[in-house]
């Protein structure tokens, strides 16, 4: 019972950090688990499966983690911290943006966020391309490789620096017993 | 915006459709490409959303914090039937997943050996791939037509997925520059 306020605070903290959907924290969500509650590589990537063979978010395999950690409370827990409060943050910028109302500014912003969001959407679909091509291969042959380390330089990496230069201060999230 | 769109309609959107409806798009978006099913919902089948305050939402969603997916719900539900639509919309969406993932979860606990899951697995990402390249082209609708916005699509496309970029970083960098290509008083 006592991982419970420990789980909070790091699914609160993972899901203000997952800027551009949840496989950007999944490093960083790895190394915060296998610290604070143990739980392994391997069981990682088997629980990230799961939410690859479910329907929905991929992401509710964090669910199971809350649950592997504390039970169903704790996979009450882990919903509620992962998906509160960065919906919080999103509907109230939907309502700032519904304020801009006419305003040619708020136009142009759109404008502009279009196609990058083309452009995201796009790599989206290449990593899923990626994933589905390389990924039952390389889990047949070893499963480690299937994920990307934490120490690879890839495009989550950025989370790791914030992290390690101080933007989050670890000692806050890392409340092991 | 907000009052123009449920006023237009002879019927409010219910609770229980909004429920239902996420809850359909919950139990059925196998592999991800969630938001590919959310836009066949919200423009084409429903017509609670014009094809613009979609993408306007595709946007926020994607560079506020969270799974894309779920805050696309909650900015169409907060739209359709305010705070309490918000929350009714990201339930249908994740509960069907939830105990799909903790019935697995449960049997995991129990026998941690599961190489099935590694076949079906390659069957749901490949066809997940197809549909969300399908949508990726729909979506983009005529900012495929303009030379502006096909270099900002390939650019983004660049430091996301060849630069490597973390996200964050190739909003920093894009938003600024595509912002201006688009202000106010400039043509697409």
């Amino acid at each position: 019972m006592s991982h419970l306020p420990s789980l909070f605070l790091t699914f609160s903290l993972l899901s203000l950090l997952a800027v551009g959907g949840g496989t950007a924290v999944l490093p960083e969500m790895q190394t915060l688990l296998s610290q604070n509650f143990g739980i392994s590589h391997t069981q990682f990537i088997h629980i990230y499966s799961f939410g690859q063979i479910a329907p929905g978010p991929n992401m509710l395999m964090v669910l199971v983690i809350g649950f592997q950690v504390a039970g169903s409370l704790g996979a009450a827990v882990v919903l509620f911290s992962f998906f509160l409060p960065s919906s919080v943050l999103c509907l109230y910028a939907g309502r700032l943006w519904e304020r801009f109302g006419e305003s040619p500014w708020r136009r142009s912003v759109q404008d502009a966020l279009e196609p990058i969001s083309i452009g995201l959407m796009a790599s989206g679909v290449y990593a899923v391309a990626k994933a589905s091509i390389v990924s039952p291969i390389t889990l047949i042959f070893g499963p480690h490789h299937t994920f990307p380390h934490p120490k690879n330089q890839d495009q989550s990496g950025f989370c790791h620096s914030w992290v390690r230069t101080g933007w989050v201060d670890r000692s806050q999230i890392s409340l092991r017993n | 915006m907000a009052e123009l769109a449920v006023t237009d309609q002879p019927n409010p959107v219910t609770l229980k459709d909004l429920f239902v409806q996420f809850f359909i798009i919950g139990a059925i978006s196998f592999g991800g490409g969630i938001v590919a099913y959310e836009r066949i919902l919200l423009v084409e089948k429903r017509k609670w959303l014009t094809a613009d305050e979609f993408m306007a939402f595709l946007a926020i969603s994607q560079t506020m914090p969270g799974l894309n997916s779920v805050n696309l719900a909650v900015l169409a539900g907060d739209l359709l039937r305010g705070k309490l639509g918000a929350l009714i919309a990201v339930l249908g969406l994740i509960i069907p997943g939830s105990i799909f993932v903790l019935a697995l979860g449960l049997l995991y606990s129990e026998n941690s050996n599961h190489p099935m899951a590694n076949f079906l697995l390659m069957g749901v990402a490949a066809s997940a791939c197809g549909l969300l390249a399908a949508i990726t082209y729909r979506i983009g609708d005529d900012n495929w037509k303009h030379f502006k916005s096909v270099a900002i699509i390939i650019v983004t496309f660049c430091l996301m997925s060849i630069a490597k970029l973390a996200l964050p970083l190739v909003l920093l960098i894009m938003a600024p520059v595509a912002i201006y290509l688009y202000r106010p008083g400039k043509s697409l």
